[in-house]
């Protein structure tokens, strides 16, 4: 369980968001929406560690964690940015045994129960074929499969994600999103920033609304999303749609010219 | 992995052939029979068929001058290999943060206070090390993007060096000390002697065993930063762990050779190209292509001409065009 306590957080000087809080269990999934440039990802960074919170608290299980060590960090909470690439020619299974950083000390090195895992992983997202290829020379939507092959061998409770779908192709995304549901089927807690608010009503079970310095926190955003909060976040005219296809009932965004 | 165990044990084979090829070779012959029983007769007894001068200058000439060759192509490659990937670039030599220019300083300046041998091998040494210690106290001031702060401070720190070198040669006296000054600055090993070897075999040794020890670590830090950091590595107590031991081998292997230039930026390539970038097999491999490479160049700087050619000509000579080949046969070793 995390729980962000009045978080007040920024670069350098300058604070872009103020006094945030929310909470996730395990089992959430909690969608960050908001215009370009309204802090999702300096909300996410802040989660992280990797800008220092100017006030507030970040807890995990209860333990403020302000003063743990990367290594605690990432057994708890692995990341997935917006973008990432490398300088040098790695295969994709070193890069998705690299998720095993955190489960060695400094001299150690990886063991084979570590290369079994990186390669389950492979698996589950249907990569296994990549495994001896070049990372870097791969397409952007296969290097964030393999970037999420790494935060599943990461095996944290907590998975941070700066738009997942961003390079997915239409079927890759699905079968991002349906690993997203066995995630949280295993108890994980799942927190990321997207630019589709269907995200929100797919999957989500919280929404937090970036806008002007404030987050709003919406509680199961298919039923208590609605359009004048889409339409006073992005600023912009819009009509959320209900569809009912079968047994599946699902709302679409759409935009008005 | 089978195959880089046979790449691996390829190297090993050169690296034990040019090691015994580099005694023959010089102006006074030492046969390769002679040399074997001069070698052997120190561990078995062999009776004495060669001369004196024969067993001097196997072990007081060339030994050193060999094992120097060794270590110092060593320090200098795996050097470049840890910077590369620490600053995530491909073109960052040893030289980045300083180690050279300030070692260049303190030898100038000791030759210009007419200190002996080991004083200008003690101060290149301490200075090299002063640089980097400068470079470093000063790029954690800066908070944010802690790579290319050390980088600029690093380039801004070594300019100031090299100016006060420029200025120690510039009113050094012409028929003495420019020219040692300037035959320093070109780099050698003419003129090892064994005590100058195990003055900087403990620091270069220092620096060389931590590194091979975390060497699966460093890829993880050749990742970007913020990925690096949740991965789980703490990025900034590796970055300086790097930086000592580097500066360590690279200050100890200045201070006895001079400035050496490419072999750390060509080497950690041909590394990657032969075995990839994995830090796990690149490490050794780099060691050992960095012994070979150097103890090759150094042969030749002694043999080619009856005049001994300074280090740093060839391997620029031969380390640019080589790079050159590589690039043009092989490909790029990197992708950004």
């Amino acid at each position: 369980m995390i729980e962000v306590k009045d978080l007040s957080c920024g670069y350098g000087n300058r604070m872009v968001l103020k006094e945030v809080s929310f909470t996730g269990n395990s089992g959430d999934i909690i969608c960050i929406l908001g215009p370009n440039g309204s802090g999702k990802s300096t909300l996410i960074k802040s989660i992280l560690g990797l800008l220092k919170p100017f006030e507030g608290k970040i807890l995990i299980d209860n333990e403020d964690i302000e003063n743990w060590n990367w290594r605690k960090r990432a057994n708890k909470i692995s990341y997935i940015p917006q973008s990432f690439s490398s300088t040098f020619q790695y295969k994709v299974k070193d890069i998705v045994l690299m998720g095993r950083t955190s489960y060695l000390n400094l001299i150690s090195f990886p063991s084979e129960e570590d290369e079994n895992i990186a390669e389950e992983a492979m698996e589950k997202l249907n990569i296994l074929h990549l495994k001896n290829k070049i990372y870097s020379q791969l397409s952007g939507g296969e290097r964030q499969l393999v970037k999420i092959a790494q935060a599943i061998a990461q095996q944290s409770e907590i998975i941070i994600m700066d738009e997942p779908t961003n390079n997915l192709d239409f079927s890759n995304q699905i079968i991002m999103l349906k690993h997203l549901k066995e995630w949280i089927k295993k108890g994980v807690t799942v927190i990321m920033a997207t630019h589709y608010p269907e995200h929100a009503f797919l999957y989500g079970t919280k929404a937090l609304l970036v806008k002007d310095g404030k987050v709003v926190e919406i509680d199961n955003p298919k039923e208590n999303l609605k359009e004048r909060d889409l339409k006073d976040l992005y600023n912009v005219d819009l009509k959320l749609i209900n569809l009912d296809s079968q047994d599946k009932a699902m709302k679409m965004c759409l935009p008005i010219f | 992995m089978k195959n880089i165990a046979n790449k691996r044990g390829f190297l090993l084979a050169l690296l034990i052939i040019t090691f015994l090829l580099s005694f023959v070779i010089g102006r006074y012959p030492v046969p390769i029979g002679t040399l074997l029983k001069v070698i052997l007769s120190k561990i078995f007894p062999i009776t004495k068929t060669w001369t004196d001068t024969i067993e001097t200058i196997v072990f007081r000439v060339r030994l050193p001058r060999i094992l120097a060759a060794i270590l110092v192509g060593a320090s200098l490659s795996l050097s470049g290999a840890v910077y590369q990937g620490m600053f995530r670039n491909p073109l960052v030599s040893p030289d980045i943060l300083g180690v050279s220019a300030g070692g260049a300083f303190g030898a100038a300046l000791a030759i210009f206070l007419s200190f002996n041998t080991v004083g200008i091998q003690i101060s290149a040494f301490i200075f090299g090390i002063l640089g980097v210690a400068l470079v470093y106290l000063i790029s954690i001031k800066i908070k944010e993007d802690p790579v290319i702060s050390l980088v600029i401070i690093g380039i801004l720190i070594g300019s100031i060096f090299t100016s006060f070198t420029s200025l120690i040669k510039y009113i050094a006296d012409t028929e003495d000390k420019l020219p040692t000054i300037t035959f320093w600055l070109m780099g050698s090993l003419s003129g090892i002697s064994p005590k100058d070897v195990k003055r900087v075999f403990i620091p270069i040794l220092l620096g060389i065993v931590p590194l091979y020890l975390l060497r699966w670590k460093l890829n993880v830090l050749s990742l970007d930063e913020d990925e690096a950091k949740t991965l789980g590595l703490d990025t900034g107590r590796l970055r300086i762990i790097v930086i000592i031991c580097s500066t360590l081998m690279t200050a100890a292997s200045v201070s006895i050779s001079g400035i050496i230039g490419w072999i750390g930026l060509v080497i950690p390539h041909l590394g990657r190209i032969i075995v990839g970038p994995d830090y796990r097999v690149l490490v050794p491999t780099t060691l050992l292509l960095g012994s070979i490479y150097l103890l090759i160049i150094d042969n030749m700087a002694r043999a080619l001409t009856t005049v001994e050619i300074p280090l740093g000509i060839l391997t620029s000579l031969i380390g640019a065009p080589f790079f050159i080949f590589l690039l043009l046969n092989k490909g790029r070793s990197w992708d950004k």
